[in-house]
């Protein structure tokens, strides 16, 4: 008999992960600080012509590249003369579950399926929730979806709502849990006692997974445009999407493209809070994931993240909730195409982006979603009005996450606020030094943190001098 | 539209959801915020009736969608998806509009 408390739990975790993820993840392990990552990515020896043919076979990829003209047109009668980049989106909303989470999903099911596991569970109140069930259906393998789903009072996102209808739709077991960081205690104690495999964002597989989607758009534009995109604006949460479509633009010979994350700003609000959950509009994709996950990247499901977004951005912006609604109805008005709101976070970050770059210059936004019930910006404004936020139409710049969300007057207004890549770089720094406890970083570590950072050894080490804490041996 | 909910009831193989608290405030993560420390840590999931017949707020079995057996108090049945497409909203009625009016203008 094991005893079901939460430290009890907590305290076994390794052990209940092992076999749920099939990987040992000691033997990539070289200090307290470094492991190798690319030794961990090889670990499930899938090349990306296997994966590709992976995710045909269940009908994952292969999307539309679209081009926004109207979009660009409207951008360019508010621009500067010159400038209004022309802007591309990558239609992921035709994946088999309506997002491109299926590219995540699709590996990690045909690996655990080839692993012989019976069962997945995957912790998530978004698409991959749906994504999993979605493959899991087509492989024939029982799925678990835990999502984060209500406040205390038992009120739960209209957006969410609909992934839990969209998972049981796919024939998930559904567990609508409320508000707070236990949704992985309760994840160790399914996977200990279904002994399923862990379907974690954090994977080797679910990373892999994402490489096809940046590879597929670099070969496209080269065939369509004869080049490769200036730019790739990636919404960015935990990492992966960032980390996965900029190794596959590498692995299509796009070394020159810069790649943008973007978020949706809600500092200040707590995501671990019952009082904030439902004072957001946004569950994922936003400041509370993304800055988080980029100054500490291994602060996930599994031993080590392969979702390490600082290793690949040249550049994080940001972005407001009212920005990507105004977008939102932008795309369905002038596009053609209604798609959700969530996934449509890089596309209004990318129209702040067109207007600083010249207008024979080609911005790809690498995703979009799928749309219904709930998860569509006039379910989602209805519902913030509910939970007391101020909708009105103004200067986005204006807005307090948790207390207004403010619509732009017109495209001019959608602009993107750079976030400082140096001080998040110093931040990684100070928390990987802080998890590394009394040992003292070596060489090899700052050559691990320089390329984990996109910076380099001198910055590492001036960085760790100028905190005077720790001393490099 | 009216939610038919003849009664507080359900009978074996009706679809149907249950509550379980996982952990009570005093059970829960050690750091949390002040909103969440006070509330338990619950949960709800759906499945298909084990007891022969039961009322709301009794302990049942059910069978999730997956064939697990799994137990909780009985907090609805036949339960329905209601969230829905929100009201219209004059801030995103008119960027249509307004929108092509500046396009049609530089043409």
């Amino acid at each position: 008999m094991s005893n079901n408390d939460y430290d009890s739990v907590m305290a076994r975790k390794n052990k209940i992960l092992q076999p749920a993820l099939g990987i040992d993840y000691e033997k990539f392990e070289q200090s307290p600080i470094t492991f190798d990552y690319e030794m961990l990515m090889a670990e499930p020896g899938y090349s990306l012509g296997e994966i590709q043919r992976v995710q045909r076979s269940t009908g994952v990829g292969d999307t539309p590249l679209v081009e926004l003209k109207n979009i660009t047109k409207l951008v360019r009668s508010v621009a500067l003369p010159g400038k209004g980049a022309r802007i591309i989106v990558k239609d992921e909303r035709n994946n088999p579950s309506g997002s491109f989470k299926d590219r995540r999903a699709s590996l990690s099911i045909y690996h655990a399926a080839q692993m012989g596991y019976k069962g997945v569970v995957c912790a998530s109140s978004g698409n991959y929730g749906a994504a999993v069930a979605s493959q899991a259906a087509k492989y024939g393998l029982k799925a678990i979806v835990i999502q984060e789903a209500f406040d205390s009072r038992r009120v739960g996102q209209p957006e969410i709502l609909e992934k839990t209808r969209a998972c049981e739709a796919y024939g998930a077991e559904v567990w609508q849990m409320s508000v707070g960081p236990e949704l992985f205690y309760i994840m160790l104690r399914i996977l200990e006692e279904t002994r399923y495999f862990s379907a974690s964002l954090y994977t080797p597989m679910s990373i892999l997974g994402i490489e096809t989607l940046g590879y597929e758009l670099a070969q496209q534009m080269k065939q369509q445009e004869g080049r490769f995109p200036d730019m790739v604006v990636i919404t960015h949460a935990g990492g992966g999407n960032v980390s996965g479509t900029a190794r596959g633009l590498q692995k299509a010979g796009a070394y020159s493209t810069t790649v943008v994350g973007a978020s949706v700003d809600l500092q200040g609000l707590h995501m671990a809070s019952d009082y904030d959950f439902n004072r957001k509009s946004f569950t994922t994709g936003h400041t509370g994931f993304g800055i988080p996950f980029l100054t500490l990247p291994d602060r996930t499901d599994v031993p080590r993240s392969c979702a390490r977004g600082l290793r690949y951005l040249d550049r994080y912006v940001t972005t407001t909730q009212g920005e990507v609604f105004f977008v939102t109805e932008l795309l369905a008005r002038l596009e053609g195409m209604e798609r959700g709101p969530a996934g449509n976070t890089s596309l209004a970050a990318a129209i702040g982006l067109a207007f600083e770059l010249d207008q024979d210059q080609v911005i790809v936004v690498q995703e979009t979603e799928y749309t219904a019930a709930g998860k569509i910006h006039t379910a989602q404004l209805t519902f913030a009005r509910q939970n007391g936020i101020e909708v009105r139409r103004g200067d986005p710049k204006e807005s307090i996450p948790g207390k207004s969300i403010v619509i732009p007057e017109g495209v001019e207004q959608v602009r993107v606020e750079e976030y400082n890549l140096q001080k998040v770089r110093q931040s990684y720094i100070k928390n990987v030094l802080k998890t590394a406890g009394s040992y003292q970083p070596q060489e090899m570590d700052l050559s691990f943190m320089a390329e984990d950072t996109k910076s380099s050894r001198d910055f590492i080490f001036e960085t760790i001098a100028s905190s005077k804490q720790v001393q490099v041996a | 539209m009216v939610k038919l909910k003849p009664s507080p009831k359900a009978k074996k193989g009706d679809l149907v959801q249950v509550h379980i608290v996982v952990l009570a405030p005093d059970e829960r993560a050690p750091i949390l915020p002040e909103a969440t420390r006070c509330v338990p840590y619950e949960g709800w999931i759906k499945g298909y009736l084990l007891d022969e017949v039961a009322e709301f707020g009794q302990t049942v079995r059910i069978e999730s969608f997956i064939g697990r057996q799994l137990s909780g108090v009985l907090v609805d049945s036949h339960p329905i998806y209601d969230h829905n497409f929100g009201e219209p909203h004059s801030e995103l009625n008119t960027i249509g509009k307004e929108s092509w009016k500046k396009l049609e203008s530089v043409d």
